[in-house]
């Protein structure tokens, strides 16, 4: 798998964005399904981004990697924040009509939607999110 | 990257976007619909060359939503395939009028 190890704050969202749109294009990614990783992985790197550390910084680690039967990307997250299982969250409720929608929560819910699988466990001090999409 | 192109006719107002409404971009355009929402009862998004939206995107459109609901009506136009699907997995499809 590549690797890249950053600090996990919203301005380095573009070096992920490039590093996992250059692991996929190498592998000829379909562009729908590009295009649902890509907003996985900022979901979730914003999430770390925002939540993992505050109110400090420190580092997330982007792993990503293809697989075959079946071909799929997989994407691992890791950071040594506080324990947070996003899985854990209650969906948001969807059929509500725009006054009464909450904008909180959506970002995961699109993300449990679009991915194939997503699983999560705290190992050795640290948030590990697995993202599998078949391509 | 997001190219924000606004055009007003009277009190419509249409909005083209190119490009990707994203965590980086989203601040923008939300910025740009606060100063030019007063007066506007008609907005119109052109999305055709839109290619990529997430979460905060939708955040932007939501609260344009709201806003337009007080005022007047909202309308995206030319929405491609995999942006309706991001709208269709958040139920967004039945909070705004995509034709």
């Amino acid at each position: 798998m590549k690797e890249l190890k950053l600090d996990a704050v919203t301005d380095n969202l573009p070096q992920v964005m490039s590093f996992v749109d250059e692991a996929l294009e190498a592998a000829d990614c379909p562009m729908k399904a590009q295009m649902q990783i890509d907003m996985a992985v900022e979901e979730i790197f914003v999430n770390v981004s925002s939540y993992a550390y505050a109110p400090g910084v420190g580092p997330v680690t982007v792993k990503i990697g293809i697989a075959d039967d079946p071909r799929r990307a997989i994407i691992v997250f890791e950071d040594q924040g506080v324990p947070y299982d996003p899985l854990a969250k209650a969906d948001p409720d969807v059929t509500l009509s725009a006054e009464e929608r909450q904008v909180g929560g959506l970002g995961i819910f699109m993300v449990k939607k679009t991915m194939d699988d997503m699983s999560y466990v705290y190992e050795n001090n640290s948030n590990i999110l697995t993202l599998t999409k078949r391509l | 990257m997001l190219n924000i192109n606004t055009s007003a006719n009277g009190s419509e107002l249409t909005v083209t976007l190119e490009g990707r409404l994203d965590t980086t971009t989203a601040p923008s355009l939300e910025t740009k619909l606060t100063q030019s929402l007063g007066g506007v009862s008609s907005l119109v998004f052109d999305m055709a060359a839109l290619s990529y939206i997430s979460s905060a995107g939708l955040r932007v459109l939501l609260s344009a939503q709201k806003t337009m609901n007080k005022q007047g009506d909202m309308v995206l136009r030319n929405v491609s395939d995999d942006v309706k699907e991001i709208f269709e997995v958040t139920g967004f499809t039945d909070i705004l009028t995509i034709e």
